[in-house]
């Protein structure tokens, strides 16, 4: 069993609020991502859960036992830091078993579970050489392995991955996400990078500047952003938001001007919004097509064209400077320059009152402001 | 025009040449010790200064019927030993918390620790040699490992704390996760990892306390007298006697070279502050 239990979680370095009164469940076995962009305290909220830093205040519970002010050691948590933190004057093998080693384990079980979590990471021809003498790779599965060996209640990460090169980054990932179901654990994540959040969670947890924007699970947070900063977020190439102003609303749509031109109407719940309201409305590069000049009338510029093989994004201008992300098929061709209209998908579009808060769909409960 | 690569060639025997000049400058006095320490004293004064001569032992031979060598080396080992290892006890974990749990106040207590060894001793001397006396500490080797102890923590604090400096926080921290205690912290991941650092802080520190002068000077008679001492009482009023006292001087910086010369490996690498990675 791992429940773990935020509430109320604040922490203050040198008189500034840096984890601003966290709430939060985190099931037994899930994946769960804290995300956000750097500065916004996921580090800090990590190390609180492990007892690296002193709660100022609030409480954590890991099931039913309080852990606020435990030492980290009896905790039963395993972190895998950034930097790995291998011990370097000692073996892969001392490395991995050093805590069993600390706690007293009896020498054959320490060697049982050493040589099962190499097995698991295969690092069994590597067990006798130093960190030194690894690769990067080789060096971050030792710090898993120290994790594994523990049976830890839950395992931790701090940006695991973020000193791979790009390719090894993509290995780890499958790796991490095959290791949480082989050891069916339950995992907490850190990383600045959304699509890392969103193709290993179960979970994601949105962060910024200290406060949870979003939690949910990567399609809900994709879907339906609860507001401006998450639908921003997640999600690459990101949304476009335009500005507009509400033109007519009720409980089950919204028709809104865009100071590029179009008029679009919205499948939106309009109860919150009325006429004349300054709104964003957003739309992901997906979720819209390019047609040749006249086709639409939302009219626009084509800037630079990106062919990634499959896809085309095309960078365009409106009328008025805004720009947008389009994804086009992989043999689109468009020019620099040339004219052409927009036809963005309706139901896949989002807007945003004017605190950024998402308008939210008809039938759907009413987001906590 | 020189190519690059002769370009290289001349400049790596310039610096060469340049290192191995400065080299021997350090090295002649050491060396003119040394040769004088044999010679007669007759010959110690002949001008223009010989280089080949007839040696001999009678200096050596002149100092070991006059004083005890041994008992003063012994002082010497004991003192310099002795604070060494104090100093450490002390410097250890005072860089350890100074480098790890740093504070806003932390640079500044540094700075001023090392500030203290900008006064200078003689300031001081009054009021310690009137506690060592009420302490019943004069020349005693005890009060000699106290203020030798004292007079090198700043530098200890300060060269240990740098190297600990240099040790990513994170594999601490791994380690109190893993379930080590702040004692096995230290001991089992902090000390094996900052072992070159160590090691020569240690080496500065004894080389320090063993070349000391003013301090067992003043405090010392002859019980507690350090090598040192032994030196200072063959310049005395009876005139110099150049051979003997090179002889003697020979004779208390032996133990000390022979000693740096078999750990300058150690040395060099902890001086080059590359402890890890
Ligand atoms: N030990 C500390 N002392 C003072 N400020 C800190 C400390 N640790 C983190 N901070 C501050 O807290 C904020 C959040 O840091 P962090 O949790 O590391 O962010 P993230 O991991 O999301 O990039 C940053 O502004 C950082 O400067
Ligand atoms: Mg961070």
């Amino acid at each position: 069993m791992a429940n773990l239990t935020i509430r109320n979680l604040k922490k203050v370095f040198e008189g500034i609020e840096i984890i601003k009164g966290i709430d939060l469940d985190i099931k037994d076995h899930e994946f769960v991502v804290f995300v956000g962009p750097s500065g916004c305290g996921k580090s800090t909220l990590l190390r609180l859960i492990a007892g690296l830093e002193e709660v100022t205040s609030g409480h954590i519970h890991l099931d039913d036992k309080e852990i606020t002010d435990m030492a980290p050691a009896k905790r039963d948590l395993a972190m895998v830091f950034q930097t790995y933190a291998l011990y370097p004057h000692m073996s892969v093998k001392k490395n991995m078993s050093f805590a069993l080693d600390l706690a007293g384990v009896a020498k054959s079980e320490v060697e049982s579970k050493v040589s099962e979590a190499a097995r698991i990471l295969e690092l069994d021809h590597l067990l006798e050489r130093k960190p030194k003498a690894l690769s990067g790779g080789q060096r971050q599965r030792v710090a898993i392995g120290r994790a594994i060996v523990r049976q830890p209640k839950i395992f931790l990460f701090d940006e695991p991955l973020s000193n791979l090169d790009a390719a090894l980054r993509v290995q780890m990932r499958l790796e991490l996400a095959r290791l949480h179901q082989e050891l069916n654990a339950t995992m907490i994540y850190v990383t600045h990078d959304q699509v890392e959040a969103m193709t290993l969670a179960d979970k994601v947890v949105v962060l910024n500047g200290g406060n949870i924007e979003q939690v949910g699970s990567p399609l809900e947070l994709y879907r339906h952003p609860v507001n401006q900063f998450v639908a921003g977020f997640i999600g690459t190439p990101k949304m476009a938001f335009l500005n507009a102003q509400v033109k007519a609303s009720d409980a089950a749509s919204v028709t809104v001007a865009l100071d590029s031109g179009p008029v679009y109407t919205l499948p939106l719940d309009g109860r919150t919004v009325k006429v004349g309201d300054v709104v964003t409305f957003g739309v992901r590069p997906e979720h819209i097509q390019v047609a040749d000049a006249g086709v639409s009338e939302f009219s626009v510029k084509l800037d630079v064209t990106e062919h990634l093989g499959a896809d085309t994004y095309c960078y365009v201008k409106a009328p008025n400077g805004e720009t947008l992300t389009v994804r086009a098929s992989g043999d689109y061709m468009g020019r620099y320059g040339q004219e052409v209209s927009l036809v963005p998908e309706l139901a896949h579009c989002h807007l945003f009152d004017a605190e950024g808060r998402a308008i939210p769909k008809p039938g759907a409960p009413a987001q906590a402001a | 025009m020189l190519s690059l690569k002769q370009t290289r060639h001349l400049r790596t025997v310039l610096i060469g040449s340049l290192a191995w000049l400065v080299a021997l400058a350090i090295f002649f006095p050491i060396f003119w010790m040394l040769l004088t320490s044999f010679k007669t004293e007759i010959d110690a004064f002949t001008s223009p200064p010989q280089l080949f001569f007839a040696p001999t032992l009678e200096n050596y031979i002149h100092i070991d019927e006059r004083s005890d060598y041994f008992h003063y080396a012994w002082n010497s080992v004991v003192v310099s030993f002795g604070s060494t290892f104090i100093g450490m006890l002390l410097a250890v974990p005072a860089a350890y918390s100074m480098a790890f749990f740093e504070t806003k106040r932390t640079k500044n207590t540094l700075l001023w620790m090392l500030s203290t060894k900008m006064l200078p001793p003689v300031g001081v001397l009054v009021p310690i040699y009137l506690l060592f006396k009420d302490f019943g500490l004069l020349d005693t080797k005890l009060g000699l490992v106290i203020i030798y102890t004292l007079i090198n923590l700043p530098i200890m604090v300060w060269m240990v704390y740098t190297y600990f400096k240099e040790i990513p926080k994170d594999i601490l921290e791994a380690a109190r996760l893993d379930g080590a205690t702040p004692g096995q912290e230290i001991y089992r991941v902090l000390l094996p990892i900052a072992k070159g650092g160590l090691a020569s802080t240690i080496l500065l520190s004894l080389i320090l306390s063993w070349n000391e002068a003013f301090w067992s000077l003043n405090l010392t008679a002859s019980g507690a007298a350090p090598l040192t001492a032994l030196v200072a009482s063959y310049s005395s009023p009876e005139g110099l006697f150049w051979a003997k006292l090179s002889a003697v001087s020979t004779l208390a910086c032996a133990p000390i070279l022979i000693f740096g010369w078999l750990s300058q490996k150690q040395l060099v690498r902890g001086l080059s502050f590359g402890a890890v990675k």
